[in-house]
Formats: C-alpha cells, structure tokens, sequence
C-alpha cells in the first residue's frame, strides 16, 4: 500500500532556529494517525510544511506520491483544496458571522450554505443560535469548535487538527474525540492530529508518533504506547518531569 | 593612510548593503504587486468584496478629504490674495486658487488623508488577519488571498479616489470662492466666471489620473505591509505605520513625476 502522505528527510529553520531536523513520517490512507510531543518542538510547523504553507529547507514530502514542494500557485491551490485544517488559534474569520466561517468554502445558495454550517455546528455540540453571533463573541473553546466544523464542513479527504480539545471540559473533549474518530471510520477519511491530551490519543488514534528535537524518535500503534521501550514516549506518556526530556529550568 | 582607506571600505560596504537591501524590497513590492495584478485576469472575483472596499474607502473618506479640500482652498485664496496684492494681482484670485486646487493640492492632499485612513486600517487588518493564521485559514479553505483580499482593494481605491478627488477640487475651490466673497469684496458672479475660463479640461484630467495612481499606492502600501507582517500585534503596529509612511512618500513623490511629466514642457 502506498502512503497518503508521505515524509521524508524534512528539514526546517527559521533563520538560525533549527525547528525540523530530518523528519520522516509515513500516514497510510484511512488512517489516524497522532502527533505528540512537547510544546515548540515544531508540530504545528510540520503541519504547515504538508500543507505547503512553510516550505522546508531540504527534504520531500509527497501527497498520494506527488510532491508538494515547488509546485506552481494554481497547483499549490489545488493541493490545499483537498485538506481541512484546524488550526491550534482557530483562525476564524473575525469580520464574518459564524455560520459565514463555517460555510466559507462552500458553493450554493445562502440558504443551503446557512443549513450546512448549522448541522456542522450540531455535530461538535452547537446550536444553530451561535449561528449569526461573532467569532468574537464567544468562549474560547466555542471558537475552536466552530473552527472545527469549519474544517469538516467541505468534507475533505484528509483532515488535520491541531490540538482540537485544548481548552475544553472533559466532557466536550469526549465529544470533539468522538467527532474525529467517527469521520475516520465512517467516512474513510485520513486524519492527521496533534494533541497533548492521552485521553485523545487513546480515543483517536490508530499510530503515534512522538515528535522530539526535530526528529520523530518513536512511531508505532496506539496500543504500543504503554509498552514502548522509549524512554521519550514513556516520559510523555505518563508526564513525568524527570525523564530524557529535559526542561531549562532554573532551581527556586 | 591605511585607516582612511578602510573608512572608506566599510563606508563604501554599508552603503552597498543598504542598496541592496533597497532593491530587495522594491524587487519583492514589484513581485507582490504584479501577482495581485496577474490574479485579477483570471476567476474567481469577489464583487460583493469590491463593493464593500469601494464603500468604506470611498464613502466614509467623503468628510474628511472635503474638510481639507474646502479649508485648504479658503487658505490659499487668502494667501494669493496678499501675495497677489503687492504685485497689483490680486484679481488672479480665482485663476490661481482653481489651478492650484485642481493641479495640486486637490488631488495631494486627498490622497494624504485617505492615505492616512486608509493605508493604515489596511495594513492593520490584513496584519492581524497574517498573525492570526487567517490569510493561512483562507487558502486552505479554497479561497486565494490575493484575489479575496488584496485584489478588490486595489482595484476599488483605483476606483474611487478619482471620484473622490472631484469632490475635494469642487469643495476646494468652494473654499477659496466662499472667502473671497465673504471677506475679500469679490463679486460672486465674476469670481465664478473667471474659475470656469481657468478650469481647463486637461487639468481635471490629469487630477484624475494623479488620483487612480495615488488609489493605487493607497491599496497597494496597506496590503502588502499588513500581509508582510510578523510578530503579534507589535508587528502588525509596525506594519501600519510603514504602510502610512510608505504611501505618503509614494505619493507625494509619483505626484512630482506625473506634474513634470504633464506641465515640465
Ligand atoms: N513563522 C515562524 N517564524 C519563526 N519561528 C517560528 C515560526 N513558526 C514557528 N516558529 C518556531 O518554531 C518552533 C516550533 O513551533 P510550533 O511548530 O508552533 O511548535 P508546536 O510543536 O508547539 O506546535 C517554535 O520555537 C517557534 O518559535
Ligand atoms: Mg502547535
């Protein structure tokens, strides 16, 4: 089987920041895959490179074989057309009403578009009466549920969420979990997250991949994280602060 | 010897890199401005976009850019009026307030404070739209930033500010009519008469011209700073004072070329 996406050798800095040192990564179509790791250790940027937003400074990455890198501004357009993302702030559109965010891609008459983003809105646990109020105007765990309805309501064939339940209750989070597991297996779509949260990652994922100085050091089933022999793994898995991945700290 | 010699090595070094530096940014402007450009050919448009930037640029700029226009004009009469006198002149009044108003200060000075409103809200919104992943969310949301964003903005500043610029010459020669009659003993009727035989048609034409290239920098200056911008809201800040200083040296310098141009032979 060939990958969806594939990764590989994918470098990235931003002047003399070293964010991505070599990254190799492999997603199976249909698959979830997670992505954990600490803060700042270029998730996000990563996501970024796949979309074609930040071009890497060396390496590949292809999408169902074609690269993404290089590619005129028509291609890169198509390129992006087939992916929704979340992103970690949410993006929403502040000078649009929510159910204009939500239906942003979509075709049609105003009526069908408004009906659309109110059902995608009942999906991550939403009322139609947010439908006309401000990205402003609401909680910020509000704002990232709309951003997430947002992200699915074109149904694209792949999906990325950055960190979809920082910031909710428990109980949202079980929801948004559930939202994200059900488009995998129902609708066959490839889902690519990033996520701090263990209880997502057990939810969510079929494959970790635990992201550290710029290098993915462990990549293997949902199921292998408690018995990974990786001492980073371990470390995040159970959030312990003494362990291989050390903090700058400066003793009180 | 050596020492001077070195001075002038390392003067020579840092003068070379900030042209450099320089050519770099026009180079980069020059790109930004012919991809806005280049996308405006070819669908999707965004006319609904056009309508609502054509509104607040130029709808919203009518006060203040008649404001100028008409007190600036009443100031000019009277300072013509003065110079005007010493020379036996001061009947050139009318003559010299239209062509100066129409030539000048009419499409300059509207050009400034639209600049100054305009430029400025431009930048500080795309800005904030760049730092928080909104020009990112638009792409992947099959939406291209410089057909949604940049190019409705260029295309209704290029749109209005003539139109704009005929309100401010009209208010601004109102101005220079309204004090010479009220305070200076000008017949209204002759005053009136002796701006018409002065308002030539090329001058109203080359105000309007004066104008689309100023709307032009106005748009252009706020959208490509405020896309450009990094770094939270003080980069967006930075980018909105850039994109007002930007704008009025374009101006006021892309004025002195077309004036030469058009009145130098
Ligand atoms: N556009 C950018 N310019 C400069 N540095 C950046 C940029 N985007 C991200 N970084 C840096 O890259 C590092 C990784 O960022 P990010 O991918 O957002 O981390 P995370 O893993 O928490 O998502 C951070 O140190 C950040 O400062
Ligand atoms: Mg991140």
């Amino acid at each position: 089987m060939t990958a969806k996406i594939e990764l590989s050798g994918v470098k990235k800095h931003f002047g003399h920041k070293v964010v991505l040192s070599g990254v190799d990564l492999a997603i199976q179509p249909g698959e979830s895959l997670v992505i954990i790791g600490g803060s700042g250790t270029g998730k996000s940027v990563m996501l970024k490179c796949i979309l074609g937003l930040l071009t890497p400074n060396a390496g590949t990455i292809g999408v169902d074989g074609s690269s993404v890198v290089g590619l005129s501004a028509r291609a890169l357009a198509a390129h992006q057309a087939r992916f929704g993302m979340l992103f970690q702030g949410g993006a929403l559109f502040d000078s649009l009403p929510v159910w204009r965010n939500i239906s942003f891609a979509l075709a049609g008459p105003a009526a069908e578009r408004r009906a659309a983003a109110i059902d995608n809105l009942s999906r991550v646990g939403l009322g139609a009466d947010v439908a006309d109020l401000r990205p402003s105007e609401l909680s910020g765990g509000m704002q990232k549920r709309v951003a997430l309805a947002r992200a699915i309501a074109a149904r694209p064939e792949i999906l990325f969420f950055d960190e979809p339940t920082t910031g909710l209750d428990p109980i949202m989070a079980d929801v948004i979990n559930n939202l994200i597991r059900t488009l995998v297996t129902d609708l066959k779509i490839t889902a690519l997250t990033i996520t701090h949260d263990m209880a997502s990652v057990r939810k969510i994922a079929d494959s970790v991949a635990m992201l550290h100085e710029g290098r993915i050091v462990w990549h293997g089933s949902r199921d292998g994280i408690d018995s990974a022999d990786n001492p980073f793994v371990d470390q995040f898995v159970h959030g312990r602060a003494d362990g291989p991945i050390k903090m700058q700290l400066r003793k009180l | 010897m050596t020492g001077l010699a070195t001075t002038f090595a390392h003067a020579l070094i840092a003068l070379g890199s900030v042209i450099i530096a320089l050519l770099g940014s026009i180079g980069r402007l020059a790109r930004f401005a012919l991809t806005a450009l280049g996308r405006l050919v070819r669908p999707p448009w965004y006319p609904a976009q056009l309508f609502e930037q054509m509104l607040v640029i130029g709808y919203f700029s009518l006060p203040v850019v008649g404001l100028t226009a008409l007190f600036t004009g009443s100031a000019l009469a009277q300072q013509i009026y003065i110079g005007g006198s010493r020379f036996n002149a001061a009947a050139t009044v009318p003559a010299v307030t239209v062509i100066g108003i129409v030539r000048e200060l009419g499409p300059v000075l509207g050009g400034l404070m639209v600049a100054g409103r305009v430029s400025s809200a431009m930048a500080a919104e795309i800005g904030t739209m760049r730092v928080t992943e909104q020009i990112d969310a638009l792409t992947t949301l099959r939406t291209d930033p410089f057909r949604y964003l940049v190019g409705p903005r260029i295309i209704a500043a290029v749109l209005v500010m003539p139109a704009l610029v005929l309100v401010s010459n009209a208010l601004g020669v109102m101005g220079g009519w309204l004090l010479a009659t009220g305070r200076l003993g000008f017949n209204s009727a002759a005053y009136l008469n002796t701006t018409a035989q002065f308002l030539k048609t090329d001058d109203v034409i080359s105000s309007m011209v004066k104008a689309a290239v100023f709307g032009f920098f106005i748009a252009l200056m706020g959208c490509y700073h405020g896309y450009h911008s990094s770094g939270g809201a003080a980069g967006v800040g930075r980018a909105t004072t850039n994109a007002v200083v930007s704008a009025f040296i374009l101006i006021l310098l892309s004025n002195l070329i077309i004036t030469v141009i058009v009145f130098g032979s």
